[in-house]
């Protein structure tokens, strides 16, 4: 389908201006893991730091990187959420790019970000170089030959904020289809919300699990091995579900862990 | 209507576990979801138009009081009366006035949101004053003393099985259960009420500046009948309703129906201007408007402006994966879905709401549909920043929030918190790696697993293998 007449038209998101940089020297990257990658599958960004350093990628890791304030933000606390906001754009000031394996996270500082700090070039500068992983790899800095090894039969569930905020939709089949060993069957309503919407998994258990019940049975119906997204949040919840119904059977994979590893449980290189 | 809000929890549970709901929930999303996106592939220019849509109701907004003044204006020169409520009481008060003036007994209602947001019938039959619904799905609400569930398809929560049996205990005819037949038995009961109403009561949905006219869009025939068969008619709607030109409003009928039922446009349109004139046939001889504020004009210039854009199409709910699972009533008032979780906080209060605003993915679906651009997920993020300033979340969790916020500041803890953190839950996952209960996060595993974590954070496993 035309991804664009499901977007928030052009002028909802922030414009996709690339940073200027110097073709003479290698393009720094900053790696922002995310909250949940850190604690939850650090593999994932491990993964993703390798896909981008097989890109060509200077990458660098900024070490006192926490959360980038979502959850405050969509919580109603914005004193928090800015405080965040302000330590992780200091962290990646020295970065030509910021690349996230979140398309939730890259949303909130590409889109929120310009919107909670007010009008700061700094931060609209940020904002503009900011992108998700896959979105990175497929338009800025293409990644050839990802070096996955995984084969098999994987269905793309595709994350609200990447997909409404900025757009991601093609990016990740497109380096799925470099990938000679996998077949991408889609499952119907890839695009449905699978009910993770962070603290909302908590507070509205059951209304979540229901909409992860369902995504569930579009995952099985679709007969795919691996059910595969850009967004630790939503995999977890899904996994969570799938589990929960006796499913011990469907792997559930960030698309970095894909594209870099062979899909086992060894860590990226 | 009376708000019943505050138990969204309980009735969003029971709606869950409602099956025969689940069953009209789910031909809800085929039929409109899927019949809107077939009708957007008529319209090539659906962006532009979009955008000229969201341009033409805020241009209005900015303009109210001018556009509002001068469809009142208008008329009055065309013979027509325009009354002012500024709350729920006062259109109570004034329907109740005009049906005195005009010694009306019995009044026919063609469907309308403001009507029920208000209480209207309730206030006419409080005077003595027999009020027929006479929208299908209204009727049959009326019937079962029940609260609409959609703002386009009230009736939405019953399947044809109900209906019959409704019909069957209040009409005593033989039970049918055929569409056509309970449609067929509908409209004989319905037309006597018809012809000798006194007063028929319509919405609009819109109101038109230049000509002082109320235009409604129905699929049924009977807002026309209610609005041209009395002898007086009165249109009560929001304030926000008015656009400036007839030319503004056929930009906006454009997509009204395809966003609400994927129609290109519905069986009916009509434009009532005036009383009957001199040389007319048919029509009212008085023709009443009253205009309701109940709470629109404290948001105008306020974060929450855009919602007046609204023009009640429902596509936000059709699209929202909440309200396709627990359905309109768990709500609480009249307006549901997303639309509602903006909408009725503001106007009979945030602590009356609490739960609507945070009841969302924010997966965004409403805000791609939306036909006149309202940015709904940020309008449910500024009520609830506005919860957490005055204090209605619950103390638990302003206070994990606080925590959470204070350690997230402070990178050399947190990451001590976060290894702590990783190794426990690691722990707890066992060999299958699956965490069955979680203290603090009962939400979470009620209906799930929770996954554990690797064991490491990337952190401490990132600085392990830096050379040093």
């Amino acid at each position: 389908m035309d991804v664009h007449t499901d977007c928030l038209s052009a002028d909802d998101s922030v414009g996709y201006a690339a940073a200027a940089t110097d073709s003479r020297r290698t393009m720094r990257v900053g790696l922002f893991v995310t909250c949940l990658v850190d604690l939850m599958r650090p593999r994932v960004g491990f993964c993703a730091l390798q896909l981008l350093e097989a890109a060509g990628a200077e990458v660098v890791v900024p070490h006192a990187q926490t959360c980038c304030g979502q959850p405050g933000y969509n919580s109603g606390d914005l004193t928090a959420a800015r405080a965040l906001a302000r330590n992780l754009v200091g962290e990646f000031r020295d970065c030509d790019y910021v690349v996230v394996p979140s398309g939730s996270c890259a949303g909130m500082l590409r889109v929120h970000y310009p919107r909670l700090l007010g009008d700061d070039p700094e931060i609209a500068a940020l904002a503009a170089r900011t992108y998700e992983l896959t979105d990175f790899l497929a338009t800025v800095l293409p990644l050839s030959q990802p070096p996955g090894q995984f084969r098999g039969r994987i269905t793309y569930h595709d994350s609200c904020s990447g997909l409404r905020e900025l757009g991601v939709k093609t990016q990740p089949r497109t380096l799925l289809a470099r990938l000679p060993g996998v077949e991408l069957r889609e499952m119907a309503e890839p695009e449905t919300c699978c009910g993770f919407g962070g603290t909302f998994a908590l507070k509205y258990g059951d209304i979540s699990a229901r909409l992860a019940d369902d995504k569930c049975i579009q995952i099985e119906a679709s007969g795919a091995d691996a059910v595969v997204g850009g967004d630790l949040g939503c995999l977890l919840s899904i996994e969570g579900r799938l589990r929960r119904r006796g499913d011990m059977r469907t792997r559930v994979l960030h698309i970095a862990e894909l594209l870099a590893g062979d899909g086992g449980d060894e860590p990226c290189k | 209507m009376q708000v019943t809000t505050l138990h969204f929890r309980r009735k969003a549970a029971e709606n869950l576990a409602n099956d025969q709901l689940q069953r009209a929930l789910g031909r809800l999303k085929e039929r409109f979801v899927g019949a809107r996106a077939e009708a957007l592939q008529d319209l090539p220019d659906f962006a532009q138009l979009r955008e000229a849509a969201a341009a033409i109701r805020q241009h209005t907004l900015d303009h109210l009081d001018h556009y509002l003044e001068r469809f009142e204006a208008e008329v009055i020169a065309r013979g027509g009366t325009v009354h002012w409520a500024e709350d729920a009481q006062a259109v109570q008060r004034l329907v109740v006035e005009i049906a005195r003036q005009h010694s009306a007994q019995r009044v026919v209602k063609s469907k309308s949101m403001v009507t029920e947001e208000c209480a209207v019938n309730d206030a006419l039959e409080a005077a003595g004053v027999e009020v027929m619904e006479t929208d299908l799905g209204e009727y049959i609400l009326q019937l079962a003393h029940e609260p609409p569930s959609h703002i386009v398809a009230p009736v939405v929560h019953k399947n044809k099985e109900d209906v019959a049996d409704l019909f069957a205990q209040h009409h005593r005819r033989p039970r049918q259960t055929g569409i056509a037949e309970l449609c067929r038995e509908a409209r004989e009961i319905l037309r006597p009420h018809f012809l000798a109403a006194d007063m028929g009561i319509s919405g609009a949905n819109f109101v038109i500046a230049e000509t002082g006219s109320a235009l409604i869009v129905t699929n049924e025939g009977n807002g026309r009948l209610a609005t041209t068969l009395p002898r007086v008619h009165v249109a009560i709607t929001g304030i926000e309703k008015v656009v400036p030109t007839l030319d503004d409003v056929s930009l906006l009928l454009r997509l009204l129906p395809r966003s609400a039922t994927g129609q290109s446009i519905t069986n009916y349109v009509s434009v009532l201007t005036g009383p009957k004139g001199a040389h007319d046939l048919d029509g009212p001889e008085h023709f009443h408007v009253i205009l309701v504020d109940n709470g629109r004009s404290a948001l105008l210039g306020t974060e929450l402006e855009p919602m007046l854009r609204c023009i009640r199409c429902g596509a936000c709910m059709n699209h929202c994966p909440v309200y396709q699972s627990i359905g309109g009533h768990a709500y609480g008032w009249v307006y549901p879905g997303p639309m509602g979780a903006v909408l009725t906080p503001s106007l009979v209060g945030l602590a009356e709401a609490i739960d609507l605003p945070n009841a969302s993915t924010f997966c965004g679906a409403c805000a791609v549909v939306c036909p006149v651009k309202i940015p709904l997920p940020d309008l449910m993020r500024t009520l609830r920043v506005r919860q957490l300033q005055q204090n209605l979340r619950p103390w638990r969790e302003r206070l994990a929030l606080r925590l959470w916020a204070w350690c997230a500041q402070r990178p050399r803890l947190y990451a001590l918190l976060t290894a702590l953190g990783a190794r426990l839950l690691h722990l707890l996952g066992g060999r299958r790696g699956l965490i069955h209960r979680l203290p603090f996060a009962g939400g979470w595993t009620a209906g799930r697993d929770f996954p554990a974590p690797a064991g490491r954070t990337f952190r401490e496993l990132y600085r392990a293998r830096q050379p040093r």
